[in-house]
């Protein structure tokens, strides 16, 4: 927590998560009172699988500094696949926002289950730190730009 | 977009839940902010939403302030959100209008900056505020309930179950792994700390199993496939061949006694490998259903086709069948409850204390059959040799529990049965006996006072971990004996106790099978490894998909009446839903917009449950309702934007999306 006094500028990280896995996990660590950076916002969906990539771009568009996916391990996804579907999309959208100048670790996708509300944790801090060394993106100022 | 056309008007509310949220979000200010945005109407924070003063302020401003949504920042929605629906539902507005917020378990118990955890309940207050506006008004789809029940686990949880419902009048099939049901309570000498005979009050139990007219036992099998959901569940369960016909076999040991091998030759399942069994057996004498099961892997028969036969030939019945195939059978069940019981920690993996070096190093449920009067020494305590009676044993509690090493969890069993097995062993042998404990933990009832009863029938009791267990003599008298080599840390010393037998009390782990069975079942486990449940107080007996239940050791370990008790638990949760007859399902189903849909049929391999399917004449794809899940995978997948999932539709989730950016 030392370092988040030290850096005032808090990334803010939009946050999709599947609602048998990772948002079970997220509750988990609410009731473990697990300490977290608070960079996080989170949007429940069913299933990793629904995660349009149109939903990812529209975040960066808008001024998410990150995105994280939370999804089931393979093989646990509540609708047996789901979560293959969106590992395929992921490894698209790391290429493609990699060829449009975004830092491809403001994409991330974890595999968080029900019981790892610890692993929610450390996922989340890690890559709010990464993202404080990276910094605020800049992708919404271009899309502002270009719409202009 | 009908949406549109309607002037939106919302009602916002956040909860203090206590101290819980207004201790760290200061709720006010949510509240003053999020009265200012768009379209809300009122905005209020009150000490308990989910009261019902805080449901009734609810109903009141829907109706007083004409509210057509409803926002609700407290806790996580797979707690309360059914009841901000039904309060919401009430006031006379479709439950799907009422959009929760979760600022308790994803803001003010993970955060300690004030100002931080208050700016984020802002930002997901206003994504559900701007969502809620494209809320649709949906209805639950009620399907009906099939009133059977499925049990799988034929141990003392499943039993007690599988009893309730039965005796409930609702149809019950159990399905158990083993030959016989009565897992590991079958072949314990006494229960804890009544010191009830376990086969006296376990056996009749068992054949009420049998003899229940509403009960099919499907022993010697397992389930291989799960398919549907809650109130229509198809089963697959394998019946492993017996190679004997339980329809004919009347459980006389005539095949038994004929069978080529005129001893027992292979390591007895039941006893723990300390009694030899024939390829053609029965578990024990009050096996059920009593019928023989020939193991093929030890049997002549199967190895080597050259067998005499004899077993065939002396059962006046024919049951014998050498031409059996594992049987698939399909059940249609509506409820599932699973007790699928755990398994002993491997004592071999605490190596230090030489189980499976040193002869005379038992495990605790070794114990349990030797010290039972129907055991392989009828209730004689020997050694390995199977002759020599120890003068003096020592007990080592926690063996694979509060171990950073192996297990971290406390088996909460171990200690208890550890003053069992002192009380029978000191009464069977008259042995000295050495209580090896880190802590005396005897939480229940009657517990305490029978720690205190052996207090004082002079068992020795040394607090401390051991270290070790070797036979390194350094006297004469030492020579042939067990060392125990302990931290004593009442006299803050070492201590080396020599003993003729070491008993190891181990602890409860996973069964070896729970992986699968929780894939198979789509429920999760805990980091451990045993069984979820829905929630740690409010639903034990829960899990996260409805109409599977969790009873028994294979939600956590747990003492026999603990396990019965959750069994009555699963029970009940079970026939309170195959009595309401109907069950209404969540509306997230997924629907195509013919116009829309280029017949691409990309969505069509995206579905894992065969919903989607392409119609060649009107070029376009559907979904079949019935078969949706709902996880939304083919509307990311969908090019063309044809497709909607219900709930999670694509403008809700935009809309959520730009309400935590957009400020
Ligand atoms: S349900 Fe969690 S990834 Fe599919």
């Amino acid at each position: 927590m030392t370092n988040m006094n030290t850096e005032q500028w808090s990334p803010k990280i939009v946050a999709f998560f599947c609602n048998w896995c990772t948002y079970t996990a997220s509750d988990l660590a609410g009731v473990s009172r697990l300490r977290y950076a608070p960079s996080t916002r989170v949007i429940r969906v069913m299933c990793s699988g629904r995660i349009d990539p149109e939903f990812i771009m529209e975040a960066f568009a808008k001024g998410a500094d990150g995105v994280l996916i939370g999804g089931c391990h393979p093989g646990d996804c509540h609708y047996s696949e789901g979560n293959y579907k969106c590992l395929r999309r992921y490894d698209l959208l790391q290429r493609y926002i990699e060829q449009m100048g975004i830092d491809t670790r403001r994409l991330r996708l974890e595999w968080i289950s029900a019981a790892e509300g610890k692993k929610l944790q450390e996922v989340v801090n890690e890559m709010t730190n990464t993202l404080k060394e990276i910094g605020p993106s800049k992708i919404k100022h271009v899309v502002e730009t270009i719409e202009k | 977009m009908s949406n549109q056309k309607e002037e939106i008007r919302i009602g916002y509310y956040v909860c203090h839940c206590g101290h819980n949220i207004a201790g760290v979000i200061d709720v006010k200010s949510v509240a003053e902010y999020c009265a200012k945005l768009p379209n809300v109407v009122v905005a209020r924070e009150y000490k308990y939403m989910c009261s019902d003063p805080g449901q009734e302020l609810i109903q009141k401003d829907i109706k007083e302030l004409n509210l057509n949504r409803v926002v609700v920042a407290s806790c996580s929605p797979l707690l309360h959100e059914s009841t901000f629906r039904g309060a919401t539902s009430k006031a006379g507005l479709n439950q799907f209008y009422m959009q929760m917020v979760n600022i308790r378990e994803n803001a003010s118990w993970v955060h300690e900056s004030k100002e931080e955890a208050t700016e984020k309940a802002k930002d997901l207050s206003r994504a559900a505020i701007h969502r809620v506006a494209f809320n649709k008004a949906l209805e639950k789809k009620k399907v009906p309930v099939n009133p059977t029940a499925l049990v799988v686990g034929g141990g003392i949880a499943g039993i007690a179950a599988a009893m309730s419902l039965a005796n409930a009048g609702k149809k019950v099939y159990l399905v158990e792994k083993d030959p016989t049901i009565g897992g590991y309570m079958a072949k314990f000498d006494k229960t804890f700390p009544t010191l009830d005979c376990a086969a006296c009050i376990l056996t009749p139990k068992m054949s009420s199993v049998l003899k229940h007219p509403n009960i099919t036992l499907l022993s010697y099998s397992e389930v291989s496939e799960v398919e549907g959901y809650v109130g229509n569940y198809k089963i697959k369960v394998t019946r492993k061949p017996r190679y004997v016909k339980e329809e004919l076999c009347v459980g006389c040991y005539d095949c038994i006694t004929a069978c080529t091998f005129k001893e027992g030759k292979f390591p007895d399942e039941f006893n723990f490998g300390l009694s030899k069994r024939k390829p053609v057996y029965i578990p024990f004498p009050q096996a059920t259903p009593l019928v023989a099961v020939i193991d093929e892997k030890t049997c002549i028969h199967f190895k080597t086709g050259k067998c005499p036969q004899t077993c065939a030939k002396a059962c006046e019945r024919n049951a014998i069948d050498f031409t059996q195939k594992p049987e698939v059978v399909e059940l249609n069940v509506g409820v599932v409850i699973l007790t699928t019981g755990f398994q002993p920690f491997d004592a071999k993996k605490a190596s230090n204390y030489g189980y499976g070096k040193y002869p005379n190093v038992f495990t605790s449920l070794e114990v349990e059959r030797l010290v039972n009067a129907s055991g392989p020494t009828e209730g004689h305590v020997v050694l390995r040799d199977g002759v020599t009676h120890p003068k003096s044993i020592g007990i080592i509690h926690c063996v694979g529990s509060r171990d950073e090493k192996t297990n971290k969890w406390c088996s909460r069993v171990c200690c208890m049965y550890s003053l069992k097995l002192a009380h029978l062993l000191k009464e069977h042998s008259g042995a000295e006996i050495y209580n090896f404990y880190i802590d005396m933990r005897t939480p229940g009832k009657g517990y305490e006072e029978f720690y205190d009863k052996l207090l004082n029938e002079g068992v020795q009791f040394i607090r401390g971990r051991v270290a070790e267990v070797n036979d390194w003599a350094t006297t004469p008298e030492e020579k042939g004996k067990l060392l125990i080599r302990a931290e004593d840390t009442m006299i803050g010393m070492v201590r080396r106790i020599p003993v003729d037998m070491v008993v190891l009390a181990v602890g409860l782990e996973p069964g070896k099978d729970a992986q699968e069975i929780r894939k198979m079942f789509n429920i999760s486990c805990s980091n451990e490894g045993f069984f979820l449940e829905r929630h740690p107080k409010l639903a034990p007996v829960d899990t996260f998909t409805e109409g599977v239940f969790i009873a028994g050791a294979c939600q956590g370990p747990k003492d026999i009446p603990d396990s019965v008790a959750q069994a009555g638990a699963a029970a009940a949760q079970a026939l309170a839903l195959i009595d309401t007859g109907h069950v209404e399902l969540e509306p997230n189903t997924a629907f195509i917009t013919e116009e829309r849909c280029c017949g691409c049929q990309v969505c069509v391999a995206m579905c894992p449950y065969t919903a989607i399917s392409f119609d060649p004449v009107k070029k376009a794809s559907s979904i079949n309702e019935a078969l949706c899940k709902g996880c939304g995978t083919c509307v990311a997948a969908c090019g063309s934007n044809a497709i909607t999932q219900n709930l999670f539709t694509d403008v809700e989730i935009m809309s959520e999306i730009d309400g935590i950016l957009i400020n």
